[in-house]
């Protein structure tokens, strides 16, 4: 074999731009060709990529074959039953064109439309709605998939293959490639978000303020000041806007959904770029910009959904060395560990400026779903931090102990103990996946490096 | 796999009972370690250096029988180890340093330094190179000598083999651009090991940690030659614009 590069191999990050790895990356455009590579497959292994939103190593196999499911993009919708049938390679962006003018809301958005449904499945995604809704494998009604046999499986949540539906959900691509999914829409009468903001001036306050309007709300985040010491923030909450509360203007368009991209980051920017000062800058802006108090606010579904999506490939303004996103959850009875994970991250002078709080519901039945009843924090971190790895060791610690997890999806760190620890039903469902994928043809760098 | 903050999980030492290798292990994070393989040929010294790093805290430390000159084997002996999972980082590190006037007078001796530093090395590192190339990632750092810059009177024998590996290893790393893997040549100076006992030391002699942590730093910023001590650097740039009467006259 010679050592250089083939037109098919390409290097493959995840979101986070650290840890590159190789791997041959074949479109697929039809059914019996995932089945072909499948039964094709090396030592190395197949995984399915959508559009590489994941922030670690889940969506990379070194060595391996990477199917780009990107054909797979049919969009149907059934305004009578309201369910949204969509190839796996279709993305939440493109659904969401689809449906709004047709009246309906995907059931769950993350903060990018930039994910496919295949990799909303894989990971189990959330959004500001959990604590309402749950995840968006909690609204899937049906999926097929393609098994390590090259099998086609129509899995159900319940019946006969309902483990092998609830360990694809959150699965991370594991149990096989995801081709087409069937999932629950909601209906709106406008494409517009009623939202409600409020300052607070400490962790305390915004963590209370929280608290008291989960029933109030069906989204609600807080974004966090983690460069203040007293964890300041603006938390805002919505709900899709009904028809009558928009003026008579904006109700002659109501169901319009045309979202642009506003500017692309530079291809090349300096590392520690991002450092303390600017980001206490930004952070002060952000917190200035938001009223201190302010109800009924009529904004964009990406305004308030995804507003980094706005900006093209911003992941890169981290520098070369890439950087991570930091997210646990924790049961209520240890949200004193949101105050001790925000210190510790000041402490070591990782300067992080999109730090996102949330409450979340009750688990659903998927084995490796990461979302459980308690708080959730997410912190972008740069790579490059001394010292970082101990501190996120010593917090990895402080939650396994309260009975906390990290997020598969946005992991690029934790060690394989900890997973092990914090994934109890790791064994169920790895005896599910041994079954879909008896020759182990399912791989990533995520499932070598924590053993999956 | 190595993780976001460049953390490995498995190496594999050519040369284990090399002391710079050994201070280069010490010197990674230790936190997602499980697998360290010592490749060298059976000895007390490597046996020692299995228990001291284990002594050390650090995790999955063994042995394995390996001998630079056996080229013959060195597929299969590469295979094997990389059958059993993936390789974050190879530190080609073994070499003899040999006496120069001996090998002159013996040129048998000098075959046997070009073998092992060189004629070994090529063949090893090509092997781990087809490895990590199929692997997708991976480090292989080699320990090159500056006194492969520019050959002196008093070890060119030695120097030679070091330019010889030095060239293969840079070539070797262009040809892996871009693949995932990747090759990191250090150059150090004079280092106090047993290796180099009883010579006389010269300007900035180093110690086996320091070389270390500069490897680690090197690794952890993907750079692809490094000096140690960094300030060798611009000593060798000059150096080798020495014209040769004059070089030649250098004390050693």
């Amino acid at each position: 074999m010679s050592l250089s590069i083939s037109d098919q191999e390409q290097l493959l990050t995840g979101w986070g731009r650290t840890c590159p790895s190789l791997a041959r990356v074949q479109a697929c455009t039809s059914i019996e060709q995932v089945q072909h590579e499948v039964a094709r497959a090396g030592a190395r292994g197949v995984l399915a990529r959508g559009l590489g939103r994941s922030y670690g190593d889940a969506a990379q196999s070194g060595g391996g074959t990477v199917l780009d499911l990107q054909a797979f993009n049919d969009i149907s919708y059934d305004s009578i039953t309201g369910a949204v049938t969509a190839g796996a390679g279709a993305s939440l962006d493109s659904v969401m064109k689809a449906i709004v003018p047709a009246g309906a809301f995907v059931p769950v958005t993350p903060g990018t439309r930039m994910v496919t449904i295949g990799g909303a499945i894989g990971s189990d995604i959330h959004g500001k709605n959990h604590h309402v809704d749950g995840t968006f494998g909690a609204h899937v009604q049906s999926l097929t998939l393609v098994d390590g046999s090259g099998e086609i499986h129509e899995l159900t949540p319940s019946g006969d293959k309902a483990p092998q539906f609830w360990a694809t959900i959150g699965g991370m691509g594991l149990t096989g490639v995801i081709t087409q999914a069937t999932f629950d829409a909601i209906p709106v009468t406008s494409s517009l978000i009623s939202v409600d903001t409020q300052r607070a001036n400490d962790l305390d306050e915004v963590m209370s303020v929280m608290a008291a309007g989960d029933e109030k709300y069906r989204y609600t985040v807080a974004w966090i000041d983690t460069v203040s010491q007293s964890a300041r923030g603006v938390i805002t909450s919505g709900d899709h806007a009904p028809i009558d509360q928009l003026s008579a203007k904006q109700r002659t368009h109501a169901l319009v959904f045309e979202p642009k991209a506003i500017a692309t980051a530079p291809p090349i920017f300096p590392s520690g770029l991002l450092n303390k000062l600017t980001v206490r800058a930004f952070n002060e802006a952000w917190f200035r910009k938001a009223p201190k108090s302010a109800s009924g606010d009529l904004q964009s579904i990406s305004a308030f959904f995804h507003p980094l999506d706005g900006v093209q490939d911003w992941n890169r303004i981290y520098g070369p060395r890439g950087f991570l996103q930091y997210q646990f959850v924790v049961p209520d009875s240890a949200s004193h560990l949101i105050r001790a994970a925000l210190e510790k991250l000041r402490q070591v002078g990782a300067p992080s400026f999109l730090t996102v709080l949330k409450r979340f519901g009750a688990a659903n039945p998927a084995p490796l779903s990461f979302p459980t009843q308690g708080w959730t924090l997410a912190a972008d971190v740069p790579a490059g931090i001394e010292g970082l790895g101990q501190a996120l060791d010593d917090l990895d610690e402080l939650i396994s102990e309260a009975g906390g997890r990290l997020y598969l999806a946005k992991d690029s760190r934790q060690s394989p103990q900890m997973f092990a620890r914090t994934y109890p039903r790791l064994s169920e469902w790895q005896q599910v996946r041994d079954g879909l994928d008896p020759r182990g043809v399912f791989t990533s760098d995520l499932a070598r490096r924590l053993s999956i | 796999m190595n993780d976001a903050l460049g953390e490995p999980q498995s190496v594999l030492v050519l040369g284990g009972t090399s002391e710079i290798a050994l201070a280069t292990v010490r010197a990674l994070p230790r936190g997602r370690l499980r697998r360290v393989i010592l490749a060298a040929r059976p000895s007390v010294a490597r046996d020692s250096a299995v228990a001291a790093l284990t002594a050390d805290g650090i995790a999955g430390v063994t042995a394995l029988d390996f001998d630079a000159r056996s080229t013959q084997e060195h597929g299969a002996f590469v295979d094997s180890i990389f059958e059993a999972g993936d390789i974050d980082i190879v530190l080609l590190a073994f070499g003899v340093l040999g006496d120069q006037e001996e090998a002159e007078a013996n040129p048998d001796l000098a075959v046997e330094m070009a073998t092992t530093n060189y004629t070994g090395a090529v063949s090893i590192g090509l092997h781990v190179a087809r490895r990590l190339r199929a692997q997708g990632h991976g480090s292989l750092v080699v320990y090159s000598s500056v006194a492969g810059d520019r050959a002196r009177r008093s070890n060119f024998i030695y120097g030679s083999t070091k330019a010889g590996l030095d060239a293969f290893a840079q070539g070797l790393g262009d040809a892996l651009h871009g693949t995932g893997a990747h090759v990191l040549v250090v150059r150090p100076g004079m280092v106090r090991t047993k290796m180099s006992a009883g010579l006389p030391e010269a300007p900035m002699t180093t110690d086996a940690n320091v070389v270390a942590d500069i490897v680690v730093k090197s690794l952890r910023k993907g750079k692809e030659t490094v000096y140690a001590p960094g300030p060798l650097r611009f000593v060798m740039a000059g150096l080798k614009t020495l014209p040769r009467p004059v070089f030649r006259k250098l004390p050693r």
